[in-house]
């Protein structure tokens, strides 16, 4: 019984302990990274296929449609045979293209979506590696993709892949630093950057004390992602499919792959700094709960995402780089500082975080009206209806 | 293990540092620069400084890389590698930075550098933004200035050209 | 703490062998009959007029600068937010200076329109 509570953790164990058995510790060693390393990367490509059915359906639902239902039973092989798809399709690279970066650059935005799992904590104890930089770190390796996107667009030789690169850059930056000041944070309000302890301290998930935070990361996070309504970097009807407009088969796959893994590892960094990763009801006595809860949180996220592309039409670029410049990172700066400031309160933890949500309530209101009233005089200003 | 590590990211740094100074195409010598930033983050882990190795990465990578590929992109004639290598001002230039490197060499190698004996401390972040508001307070605060003194340049410079 | 990091390392490799190796088995699988048609640029079916590396929007370098601006901010933000509990009120202070002095910066782009696009 007590070896299933803490099922992961000791069936690792068990694990190390048989093979030490035959190898030095060196080799242990060796075996035992490259093999956390493998599952981590598998991560991404799991995201892949459980995702793109998820999204068809979800989709397909919110427009009223059924969804991929040919495929094995409710279509769940579907993303299979897309697999298999990408593997035997023909792989054309354009004459004028740049040979070598066109060819790096798909295998760089799998690494940049691949090494974010590193970090993640899926359960007590089992993380990667819980580095002291850890909140850091997940920002860090985004700017992996950045430059991948920018090889990529580049080397295709192909003006909508260009143009498409431009615009994923100018939205991956302007929504950097919303992003990178709402995680700030979090760190600020822990007093650590590893993801583990960030976990460990929510006795109350940070959404609930921090919603100014919480919301500004998720917005950031479905720019960072590139989705819908901030897909304007790939929209169909206007630049094709922007930057990965050159690509076909396997290389494209990649692209593929690295979107639906990078929304997964921004789901579970949501669920992980805001929601409470793995803590749940019993999770303290019986950890193996932990992954449980992990997965469910960072799914219900994804379904939200989800729901949000299915609903919102898409932003014009000055509306996309407006909204973080003028209204999230304005109101990222001043929630930092009210957090800090509620900080040095000399009262109890749960009174700080009550002047904590009162004041993100606060910005939340006050930013919200603003939003309005501009978007009444724009109406009032162009004789548009709601005015 | 750790001098292995060291001269396998010296020598990326290295080799990757002269291809980004020999290659013909710029976008290419950008895309070099960024693989000089990754071996000094890796130096940098391997001095114990995570924190410096990750910021590395952010801001170097992340942000000067980007601006440099863009401002690549930007400039139209300098993309062409039909272009010649070298104009009027080559030597003046050369001559600069044979100087520059001298003096640079010069102080690295006869200023006695404090060395701390032992491990690094465990808690290296914390000392650091502890530092940041204590000792280095005027400093910490200049940097913000300096920050909105670029920025405004750069406005006032773009805003010229329209 | 460097055997977290020769752990990222690893991670790193095996991270780069996975798509190279799902290409290389692309390679061994898939058809190749490339044809002049095939591999010239696509632009909806229409010939490609001109070069595609033109001059851009000089609206983005000035993104990417701001941008710059904020990062380096940012990356100043972490070290103080995690010695935050060890320090007194003036820390709070100087971070307040510190954040004052980058929201007007901020504001002035904003007024002098760098945050518009054009």
């Amino acid at each position: 019984m007590d070896y299933i509570r803490d099922f992961f953790i000791n069936f690792a164990h068990s694990w190390t302990t048989w093979i030490s058995g035959g190898l030095p510790g060196w080799a242990v060693t060796v075996v035992n990274f490259l093999l956390g390393g493998l599952i981590l990367v598998m991560m991404p490509v799991i995201a892949t296929l459980a995702l793109t059915w998820m999204e068809r359906k979800v989709i397909g639902r919110i427009q009223n449609r059924l969804g991929p239902n040919r495929v094995g039973p409710w279509g769940i092989f579907q993303a299979i045979a897309d697999a298999v798809k990408m593997l035997i399709k023909e792989d054309i690279i354009p004459d004028r293209a740049d040979r070598p970066v066109f060819n790096l650059a798909p295998i760089l935005i799998f690494v940049g979506a691949a090494m974010l799992w590193a970090v993640i904590p899926f359960g007590r104890r089992m993380i990667g590696q819980d580095l002291n930089i850890g909140a850091l770190y997940v920002v860090a390796i985004g700017s992996i993709t950045t430059v991948a996107v920018l090889m990529a667009g580049w080397a295709s030789n192909n003006k909508f892949a260009l143009i498409g690169a431009f615009r994923v850059v100018a939205q991956l930056l302007s929504y950097e630093i919303p992003m990178v000041l709402s995680i700030g944070v979090v760190v600020l309000v822990v007093g650590s950057m590893r993801m583990g302890t960030i976990v460990e301290s929510q006795w109350v998930p940070f959404c609930l004390v921090l919603p100014v935070a919480f919301i500004t990361y998720v917005l950031a996070a479905i720019a960072e992602t590139g989705r819908a309504p901030f897909d304007l970097l790939e929209a169909d009807s206007e630049i094709v499919a922007g930057y990965f407009v050159e690509y076909s088969g396997l290389k494209f796959g990649w692209f593929y792959i690295a979107e639906y893994g990078n929304l997964m590892a921004v789901s579970a960094i949501t669920t992980t700094l805001f929601l409470g990763g793995w803590r749940g009801p019993f999770a303290g006595a019986a950890p193996v709960l932990g992954p449980l809860y992990f997965i469910i949180k960072t799914v219900l996220v994804i379904f939200v995402l989800m729901w949000i592309r299915g609903t919102l039409p898409r932003f014009r670029i000055d509306q996309m780089l407006a909204f973080a410049w003028k209204v999230l990172v304005p109101a990222a700066l001043v929630n930092l500082l009210w957090v800090a400031a509620a900080l040095k309160l000399p009262v109890p933890q749960a009174v700080q975080y009550a002047v904590m949500l009162v004041g993100n309530l606060a910005i939340l209101g006050v930013t919200l009206t603003l939003l309005g009233q501009s978007a009444k005089q724009h109406a009032k200003r162009h004789g548009l209806a709601g005015a | 293990m750790q001098h292995v590590m060291f001269f396998l990211f010296a020598i990326i740094t290295l080799g990757a540092a002269i291809m980004v100074v020999t290659t013909r195409n710029l976008l290419r010598s950008a895309l070099w620069l960024i693989l000089v930033f990754f071996g000094i983050a890796g130096i940098f882990v391997l001095l114990n400084a995570e924190f410096l190795a990750v910021v590395q990465i952010l801001v170097y990578v992340g942000a000067i890389a980007t601006l440099i590929i863009f401002a690549v992109m930007l400039t139209r004639q300098v993309m062409d590698p039909k272009q010649p290598r070298f104009n009027d001002q080559a030597r003046v230039v050369a001559g600069f930075a044979t100087l520059l490197f001298v003096v640079l060499a010069v102080i690295v190698t006869r200023v006695a550098w404090p060395v701390a004996i032992g491990a690094a401390p465990v808690d290296a972040i914390q000392q650091l933004g502890m530092d940041f508001v204590g000792p280095y307070a005027v400093p910490f605060e200049v940097a913000s200035v300096l920050l909105v003194v670029a920025m405004i340049g750069a406005i006032i410079i773009a805003r010229e050209h329209e | 703490m460097l055997s977290q990091y020769a752990f990222i390392g690893v991670f790193a490799i095996v991270a780069f062998a996975l798509p190279i190796i799902g290409l290389l088995m692309a390679w061994l699988l898939r058809p190749k009959k490339p044809n002049p048609a095939k591999n010239s640029t696509y632009e909806c079916g229409v010939e490609t007029i001109g070069d595609t590396w033109v001059q851009f929007k000089a609206q983005y370098y000035l993104y990417a600068l701001i941008f710059v601006v904020f990062d380096v901010e940012a990356a100043f933000v972490f070290p103080w937010a995690v010695a935050y509990n060890k320090l007194g009120v003036y820390a709070l202070v100087e971070m307040v200076l510190f954040v004052a002095i980058l929201l007007g910066g901020l504001l002035y782009a904003w007024r002098k329109q760098a945050l518009d696009w054009h």
